[in-house]
C-alpha cells in the first residue's frame, strides 16, 4: 500500500500546525464561528447536537494494522472508546472536543493520516472498490490512480470553495462496487483492444434531495489526460454550478439543466482550452505510487486447501459465513474476508477500540498487513489464505465480529440520523436495530439471499436509501416521525434508484412493513436464484404494494 | 481600503469609476466591465492605463480581444466561499493576461494563498486583520501537489522528478 515519502509527511505536518493556528484564533475570538466553519470543515470538523464530530479520511479505504491501532487509540484517547465506519470509507469520531482537535489530527499524522477535506465544498475522500487488488474480476488495481486523486484534489487552489460538496468514486473491475454511477464524477476502468487501460468518465449522478444516474461523458479516456480532463469538468463546474440554492448546487443539477450534450461540449471545450498539465510529472508520478501497490508476495498455493474443506464440512457455524462473507480472489489459495460491523441490534458501522485492535492483529498476521474500509460499513481483511480461514473466524467470533450477514438482510447502511444529525428528520439508527433484530435468525437471513436495506434520517440520503433494494427514509410531519419505503434501487453495475411504494409507516410499523415484503418476495420469487431485485424488477411493485396496502384498504 | 500586495501594504494609484462618474483626461482607472464594452474606444485613447472589474458571472473568452488594452483585472469575490474567481483567474492566465490580477470583495487571510497561487497579484484587503497575519497565511503551507506559481514554495510531483533523476545519475 501506499507509504509517506518526507513530502506527504511535512505537507500533513504543516497542515496540522496551520489548523492549529486557526483553532486558537477562533478560541480567542479573533475569527468568527461563520469564518471558521469553512476552515475546520476543510479539516473534517462538524458541530453536531451534542459535540464536535472529527471525520478522518481512510484514503479509497485502505488502512494498515498500524493505522487501524492508532485509530483505537484515538477512539480511547479522544472518544468513548468506539468510532463509526462510514459509507465513504472514512470513520466519524462523535464526542470531539475543538481545543484537543489539534493534538489528535497529529497523533494521526505520525501514521500517514489526516482529516483533509473530509468535508467542505471541496473533493471529498476519493473513493473505490473495497476489494481493489484482491477481486478476481479486476482489470487492474484502481488504487494508483486514486492515491494520485487524492494528491491532486488535496488543497487545490482553484477547486478549494466549489458550489457543493464533490464525490469522486473510482473502480478497476466490471462489477461496479463502488457506485461510480452515483457520484459526482464515477471513473471506470476498460481495456481496448491493445490492452491498454483507459477511463470511462461518469459525471452527474448522486443521491440526495434529487437521486440522478450519472451519464457517461468519455467511453475511453486515455490514462494521460485523465487530470486534465478532470480540471476541465470541475472548472465548469465551479464557474458555472448554481450558487443560489445550495440544495441546486451538486454538479448532477447543472447537468441536468444544461442537458448532456450542452454540458459534454462545455467540459470538451474547457478541455482543448487547457495548457496541458505537465503530463510527464504526472505520468512519473503515477508510476511511483504504482509501484507501492505491487502485489503482496503471494505463495503459490493449490486451488483448494484441505484444512479448510475439512473445517467447512465440520463446522455448519463457519460454513454458514463462509457462504455469506468470504468472496473469491484473483490468486488461487486465497480469499478475500468480509467483516459485518452490523452484529444483531447493533449500530451498523461502529467498531469498539478493542474490535479495531483485534482486527489489526489479524491483519497483521493473516493478510499482509492490510484492511479495508467498504461502503456498506464493513470492513475487509482482502487476502487471507484459505488454510487460516479457520483461525480468522475463530478470532472474529471471539470479538462479536463474525456476523454471517454480508450482503443480506441484517447487513443495513444507516445514517446517524436523529441519534447526533443535527439535519436529521428522523431517527435512523434504532430502527436499523429493531430490523435487525428481527432478522436475527442467519438460517433465514440466507434463504432470503442477496438484500440491500439502506436507511437515511432525512433527505439528504446519507444512508443511500434511493439505492436500497428496500430504501427507508426518515422523515417528519408535524413532530411525529413516519417512513417512506422504496423498492428497486441498487447502487452497483446495473445502478437504480427505487421508487416510492405508497404511503409512509410510523417506526413502530417498519420492521411489520419489511417482514411483509420480504414475505411476498418469498412468495412471489420462482426459486432461490430468482433474487429481491430480479422479482422486483420482473415483477414490479403490484404484489408488495397489494400485500401492504390492500389488507387495510379492505378493512 | 488597503491594497495589499507581496505582504506589503501599498499606495493604491488607482481610480474606480462607478458606472457614470466622468473619466479623468489622464491617470489609472478601474471601470466596469459594462463600460469598457459599450465606452472601450474612448477609453483606449486617453492618457493612462485602463482596469476593469469583471463579473463573475461572465465567461473569461469574452475578455480575451480585450486584454492586451487592459492593465488591471479585477474579480470580486462577493462572499469568500463563492470561488468562481478563482477559475477566472487561471482563465485569464491562461489567455496570457500579463497584468495585474486584483482580488476585491470579502478577501480573507486563511484564503490568500489559494489566490496568489492561481495568479492573483493585488489584494483590497480590510483593517480587521493585523499586517502580521496576512504575511503568515500568504504563503500558506511550503509544499503543493499542483504545480506552485509561488517561488518559496515546492511542487511536490517534480521535486519527487528532480530526485528521482538525479538519484538515477548518481
Ligand atoms: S441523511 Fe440526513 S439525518 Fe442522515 S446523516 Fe445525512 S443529513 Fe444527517
Amino acid at each position: 500500500m501506499y507509504r509517506y515519502d518526507e513530502f506527504d509527511h511535512r505537507f500533513v505536518a504543516e497542515r496540522v500546525a496551520q489548523f492549529r493556528d486557526q483553532a486558537e484564533r477562533r478560541l480567542s475570538g479573533e475569527l468568527t464561528e461563520e469564518e471558521f466553519k469553512p476552515l475546520r470543515l476543510m479539516n473534517g470538523l462538524y458541530l453536531q447536537l451534542h459535540a464536535y464530530m472529527l471525520r478522518v479520511a481512510i484514503p479509497y479505504g485502505t488502512l494498515s494494522a498500524r493505522q487501524m491501532r492508532r485509530l483505537a487509540d484515538v477512539a480511547d484517547k479522544y472518544d468513548r472508546g468506539y468510532g463509526h465506519f462510514t459509507t465513504r470509507q472514512n470513520i466519524q469520531y462523535n464526542w470531539i472536543k475543538l481545543e484537543e482537535t489539534a493534538n489528535l489530527l497529529a497523533e494521526l499524522s505520525e501514521v500517514e493520516m489526516h482529516a483533509i477535506q473530509t468535508s467542505g465544498n471541496c473533493i471529498r475522500n476519493v473513493t473505490t472498490d473495497h476489494w481493489a487488488g484482491a477481486a478476481a474480476d479486476e482489470l487492474a488495481d484502481p488504487r494508483p490512480v486514486a492515491e494520485l486523486l487524492r494528491q491532486w484534489s488535496t488543497l487545490h487552489p482553484e477547486f478549494s470553495f466549489l458550489p457543493r460538496k464533490f464525490k469522486i468514486a473510482v473502480t478497476g473491475a466490471p462489477n461496479d462496487r463502488a457506485a461510480v454511477k452515483v457520484h459526482d464524477i464515477g471513473l471506470r476502468m476498460h481495456a481496448n483492444d491493445k490492452g491498454e487501460h483507459g477511463w470511462e468518465v461518469i459525471v452527474g449522478g448522486g443521491l440526495g434531495r434529487t437521486p440522478l444516474i450519472g451519464f457517461t461523458v468519455r467511453n475511453f479516456l486515455p490514462e494521460a489526460d485523465l487530470l486534465t480532463y478532470l480540471e476541465a469538468i470541475m472548472r465548469v463546474y465551479n464557474l458555472h454550478g448554481r450558487r443560489d440554492n445550495k440544495y441546486k448546487a451538486r454538479i448532477k443539477i447543472l447537468v441536468h439543466e444544461l442537458g448532456e450534450e450542452n454540458f459534454r461540449a462545455e467540459v470538451e471545450a474547457e478541455f482543448n482550452r487547457q495548457t496541458k498539465l505537465d503530463v510527464e510529472v504526472e505520468q512519473h508520478e503515477l508510476e511511483r505510487i504504482s509501484a507501492y501497490f505491487a502485489a503482496p508476495d503471494f505463495e503459490v498455493l493449490p486451488k483448494r486447501s484441505a484444512d479448510y474443506e475439512i473445517a467447512f464440512a465440520r463446522n455448519p457455524d463457519f460454513a454458514q459465513w463462509v457462504r455469506s462473507n468470504i468472496a473469491a480472489h484473483r490468486r488461487d489459495g486465497y480469499a478475500i474476508v468480509n467483516i459485518s460491523l452490523k452484529p444483531e441490534g447493533g449500530i451498523p458501522g461502529d467498531a469498539t477500540s478493542d474490535q479495531m485492535r483485534s482486527i489489526a492483529d489479524l491483519a497483521d498476521r493473516f493478510s499482509f498487513d492490510e484492511i479495508r474500509v467498504s461502503h456498506h460499513q464493513n470492513l475487509v481483511l482482502p487476502h487471507v489464505k484459505q488454510d487460516d480461514l479457520y483461525k480468522v473466524w475463530k478470532v472474529l467470533r471471539a470479538n462479536d465480529l463474525a456476523t454471517a450477514n454480508i450482503g443480506a438482510a441484517g447487513d443495513i447502511i444507516a445514517c446517524p440520523g436523529l441519534d447526533y444529525c443535527t439535519l436529521a428528520t428522523a431517527r435512523s439508527i434504532p430502527i436499523a436495530q429493531t430490523i435487525s433484530r428481527r432478522f436475527a435468525d442467519l438460517n433465514r437471513q440466507h434463504e432470503i439471499g442477496p438484500l440491500r436495506i439502506n436507511i437515511s434520517g432525512c433527505i439528504n440520503a446519507c444512508g443511500h436509501h434511493h439505492v436500497g433494494h428496500i430504501g427507508i427514509l426518515g422523515l417528519e410531519k408535524k413532530g411525529v416521525e413516519y417512513y417512506q419505503i422504496t423498492l428497486g434501487g441498487s447502487s452497483a453495475t446495473d445502478a437504480s434508484i427505487g421508487t416510492i411504494l405508497g404511503p409512509g409507516f410510523s417506526g413502530d410499523e417498519v420492521p411489520d412493513a419489511i417482514e411483509t415484503i420480504v414475505k411476498t418476495y418469498l412468495d412471489v420469487r420462482k426459486g432461490g436464484d430468482e433474487t429481491f431485485l430480479d422479482v422486483i424488477r420482473r415483477a414490479g411493485h403490484a404484489p408488495f404494494k397489494e400485500a401492504l396496502y390492500a389488507p387495510a384498504q379492505r378493512q | 481600503m488597503p491594497l495589499l500586495k507581496d505582504s506589503e501594504i501599498i499606495a493604491d494609484t488607482w481610480l474606480r469609476l462607478e458606472d457614470n462618474a466622468s473619466v479623468p483626461a489622464t491617470g489609472d482607472i478601474i471601470v466596469p466591465f459594462a463600460r469598457l464594452l459599450a465606452e472601450f474606444g474612448k477609453l483606449s485613447k486617453r492618457r493612462g492605463r485602463v482596469g476593469i472589474e469583471f463579473p463573475n458571472a461572465e465567461r473569461a473568452e469574452v475578455l480575451e480581444s480585450f486584454l492586451p488594452a487592459l492593465s488591471l483585472v479585477a474579480l470580486p469575490f462577493p462572499k469568500f466561499a463563492d470561488g468562481r474567481a478563482y477559475s477566472q483567474a487561471r482563465q485569464l492566465r491562461q489567455l496570457g493576461f500579463a497584468g495585474e490580477l486584483r482580488a476585491s470583495g470579502d478577501v480573507l487571510p486563511d484564503q490568500l494563498a489559494f489566490m496568489l497561487e492561481v495568479g492573483f497579484d493585488t489584494f483590497e484587503i480590510t483593517t480587521r486583520f493585523s499586517p502580521d497575519i496576512w504575511r503568515r497565511t500568504a504563503q500558506g503551507l511550503s509544499l503543493s501537489y499542483q504545480p506552485v506559481k509561488q517561488q518559496k514554495r515546492l511542487h511536490v510531483w517534480r521535486e519527487r522528478q528532480l530526485r528521482g533523476e538525479r538519484s538515477c545519475r548518481a
